[in-house]
C-alpha cells in the first residue's frame, strides 16, 4: 500500500444549486500534519466531513486508506473506524461516563473485550491527562476537558488519520491551550492529522502544510514559514492580515 | 426541576396578605352555601344550638370555623419539611374523599365479598390485556417512528397513514371494526385478542408520535459522532439515540400507559370480562352499583399509582447523567 492516506481528486459538491466545493485536489501522506484555514463559509468543514463521508460529494473521487468513497459503498464503516473526528462542539455521548465514551467504539466495532477496552481507554485518557475524570459524566467536565475526552475517544479506535473541525473555537481562551497542547503532542508522536483551525501559532508550530480555502476552492497551500511570510494571493493576504491583527 | 433561586424567600403561606386573602376567599365561598343542614351543623350544635333555628348566626359560625381550620391547617403545614408536607396533604385529601364516600352509605360487607372475584378475574384481565398491549404498542411505536423519520417514501406513507387512521378514529370504533370487521374477510378473532389488537394499534399510533418527537429532539451532532466512530444505524439507534431520547419519551409514555389501563375498559363492549365489565354486572344483580363502581375505581387508581411509581423510578435512573 502506498503512503497516501487521503486522496482527493477534482471533488465538487453542491447544496442544491449552491456549489460548496469546486474542483478540490488534495493528498495527505501518512504522518503529515495539515492545517486548513479560510474565511467562514468557505467550505472547510464540508471538505473534511467528506473525508469520512458524513457528507457526500457529487463529483470527483475521494480515496481514503485505499477505499473509494461513493454512495453505494458497504464498507463505509471500514473507512470510518480508521478515521477519527473531533468536532467543534465535542459531541460526547452525554448518557455515558467518560470512560464508557472511550470504550464503546472498540467494544462494539472491533469486538474488543470489556477489560481490554477499559485498559485502552484509561491509557488514552492518561495521554490527554484526565484519567481522574474517567467516571464522571460529560456535563460535569469543563469544555477543555470535554474536548480532550473527545480526542481520547477517537484515539481509542487507533485511527490512521485524525480530523479536527475547529476543535478550539467553542472554548474559553484559557482552555484553548490545554487542547492545543494535546494536539501538539499527538503531532509530535507522528499522528496523521488534518485540522481546520484558526490557531495560527499552532499551524506554525506543527503543520507540515497550510491550506487556504476560499469560496469552496483551495486558493493556496505551502509550508507554514512561506505561507505566513509571503502569501501569494490577495485573498490570503487579506485573510491573514485580519486574523493576525488580534 | 424548576431550579429554585438560591435566595431564601419567605414561605408564601406565611405571608399576611396571603393568609388574609385566602381566609376572605374561603369565607366568602362557604358563606354562599347554607351548611346548617349538614353534619357540620350537627357538630356545631353546642355553639349554635339547634342548627335548623340558628339562622344567619349559625351559618356565619360554621363558615367561620371552616375558614379558620383551613387557614390554620395551611399555615401549620407551611412549617413542616417538604416530605412531611407531601405526606400530610396527601392524607388529608384522602380523608376528604373517604368522608365523601361514606355519605353514600356503602355496604362494606358486599364490597368485601365481591372484591376477590373483582381482582382475580376483572383486574387480572385488565392488567394482562393492558400489559400485552403496551409491549406491542411500544414495538409498533419504535418502528413507526423510524419509518416516519426515514427518507423511504414507502415506509413514510405507511407509517403516516397508520398514525393518521388510528389516531383519527374513536377507540370504540376500532374495537368494533376489528372484532366485527375482521370476520367479514374470513378472519375470525376472539374477543381478548381483538381487544389487545385494537388497544395496541391505537396506542401504537399515539406513541409513534411520542417516539418520533423524542428521537428528533436529539442533536444532530450525536448522530455524526456515532457515525464518525463507525457505528451503523442499528447501534447508533439502540445505544446512542434511543437512550438519550428515553428521558424525553418516558413522561408522555407513562401518560399513555395509565390512559391505556383505563381505556382497556372499552373492550368490555365485546364481552371481555375485565374490571369495568365485572363491576357493572356484579353491581347490577343486587342494585349495588355504587359499591362495585367505587371498588373498581379504587383498583384502577391503585394500579395507576403503581405505574406512576415505576415511571418516577425510571426517570430518576435517567437523571444520573444530568447532575452536575
Ligand atoms: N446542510 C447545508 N445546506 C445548505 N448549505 C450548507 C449546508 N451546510 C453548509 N452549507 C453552506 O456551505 C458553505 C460552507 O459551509 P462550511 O460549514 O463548510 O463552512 P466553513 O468553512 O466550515 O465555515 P466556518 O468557519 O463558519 O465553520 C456555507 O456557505 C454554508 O452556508
Ligand atoms: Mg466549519
Amino acid at each position: 500500500m502506498s503512503d497516501t492516506i487521503i486522496d482527493v481528486r477534482n471533488v465538487s459538491k453542491w447544496y442544491g444549486a449552491f456549489r460548496v466545493l469546486t474542483d478540490v485536489n488534495l493528498t495527505v501522506q501518512k504522518g503529515e500534519r495539515i492545517v486548513i484555514c479560510g474565511p467562514s463559509g468557505s467550505g472547510k468543514s464540508t471538505l473534511i466531513r467528506c473525508f469520512n463521508r458524513l457528507e457526500a460529494h457529487q463529483q470527483g473521487d475521494i480515496v481514503v486508506n485505499g477505499i473509494i468513497l461513493h454512495d453505494k459503498m458497504r464498507e463505509v464503516g471500514a473507512v470510518r473506524k480508521n478515521v477519527g473526528m473531533v468536532f467543534q462542539h465535542f459531541n460526547l455521548f452525554p448518557h455515558m461516563t467518560v470512560l464508557m465514551n472511550c470504550m464503546v467504539g472498540p467494544m462494539w466495532i472491533k469486538g474488543v473485550s470489556q477489560a481490554e477496552a477499559r485498559k485502552t481507554a484509561l491509557q488514552f485518557l492518561e495521554r490527554v491527562r484526565i484519567p481522574e475524570q474517567a467516571n464522571k459524566y460529560p456535563v460535569q467536565l469543563s469544555g477543555g476537558q470535554q474536548q480532550r475526552v473527545a480526542i481520547a475517544r477517537s484515539l481509542c479506535m487507533q485511527p490512521a488519520v485524525m480530523l479536527f473541525d475547529e476543535p478550539t473555537s467553542a472554548l474559553d481562551p484559557e482552555m484553548v491551550s490545554e487542547v492545543l497542547e494535546t494536539m501538539t503532542s499527538l503531532a509530535r508522536e507522528g499522528m496523521t492529522m488534518v485540522c481546520v483551525t484558526h490557531e495560527m501559532a499552532f499551524a506554525r508550530a506543527v503543520a507540515d502544510r497550510v491550506i487556504f480555502m476560499n469560496a469552496g476552492q483551495i486558493v493556496e497551500q505551502g509550508k507554514p514559514e512561506e505561507f505566513f511570510k509571503n502569501p501569494q494571493h490577495e485573498r490570503t493576504k487579506l485573510f491573514l492580515s485580519q486574523i493576525l491583527k488580534h | 426541576m424548576l431550579y429554585p433561586d438560591t435566595v431564601e424567600s419567605d414561605v408564601l403561606v406565611h405571608k399576611p396578605w396571603f393568609i388574609t386573602g385566602l381566609f376572605a376567599v374561603v369565607f366568602a365561598v362557604f358563606l354562599a352555601f347554607d351548611l346548617t343542614g349538614t353534619s357540620l351543623g350537627d357538630l356545631m350544635r353546642p355553639v349554635i344550638g339547634d342548627p335548623a333555628e340558628s339562622g344567619v348566626y349559625g351559618r356565619f359560625a360554621i363558615t367561620f370555623v371552616i375558614a379558620v381550620t383551613l387557614c390554620l391547617n395551611i399555615v401549620l403545614i407551611g412549617f413542616a419539611p417538604l416530605k412531611v408536607q407531601v405526606a400530610v396533604v396527601w392524607s388529608e385529601l384522602l380523608l376528604l374523599f373517604l368522608a365523601f364516600f361514606t355519605t353514600f352509605n356503602l355496604s362494606l360487607p358486599f364490597m368485601a365479598e365481591k372484591l376477590p372475584f373483582l381482582i382475580t378475574q376483572g383486574l387480572f384481565t385488565t392488567i394482562y390485556v393492558s400489559a400485552i398491549s403496551i409491549v406491542i404498542a411500544s414495538a409498533i411505536a419504535i418502528l413507526g417512528a423510524v419509518a416516519k423519520l426515514s427518507t423511504n417514501g414507502f415506509a413514510y406513507a405507511i407509517a403516516s397513514f397508520y398514525t393518521s387512521f388510528f389516531r383519527g378514529l374513536p377507540l370504540l370504533m376500532q374495537v368494533y371494526l376489528i372484532y366485527l370487521g375482521l370476520p367479514q374477510i374470513g378472519f375470525v378473532i376472539d374477543a381478548v385478542p381483538a381487544g389487545i389488537l385494537a388497544l395496541s394499534l391505537c396506542y401504537g399510533a399515539y406513541m409513534t408520535e411520542i417516539f418520533r418527537s423524542g428521537i428528533q429532539s436529539i442533536d444532530r451532532g450525536q448522530w455524526e459522532a456515532s457515525r464518525s466512530i463507525g457505528f451503523g444505524f442499528g447501534v447508533t439507534m439502540r445505544k446512542i439515540i434511543l437512550p438519550q431520547a428515553l428521558p424525553v419519551i418516558i413522561p408522555p409514555t407513562g401518560n399513555q400507559f395509565i390512559s391505556m389501563l383505563k381505556d382497556s375498559s372499552l373492550v368490555s363492549v365485546i364481552g371481555v370480562w375485565e374490571l369495568m365489565f365485572l363491576a357493572r354486572t356484579l353491581g347490577q344483580k343486587s342494585f349495588q352499583h355504587m359499591e362495585m363502581l367505587i371498588s373498581a375505581a379504587m383498583l384502577y387508581w391503585i394500579v395507576s399509582i403503581g405505574l406512576e411509581l415505576i415511571q418516577s423510578r425510571i426517570e430518576r435512573h435517567y437523571a444520573r447523567s444530568k447532575v452536575r
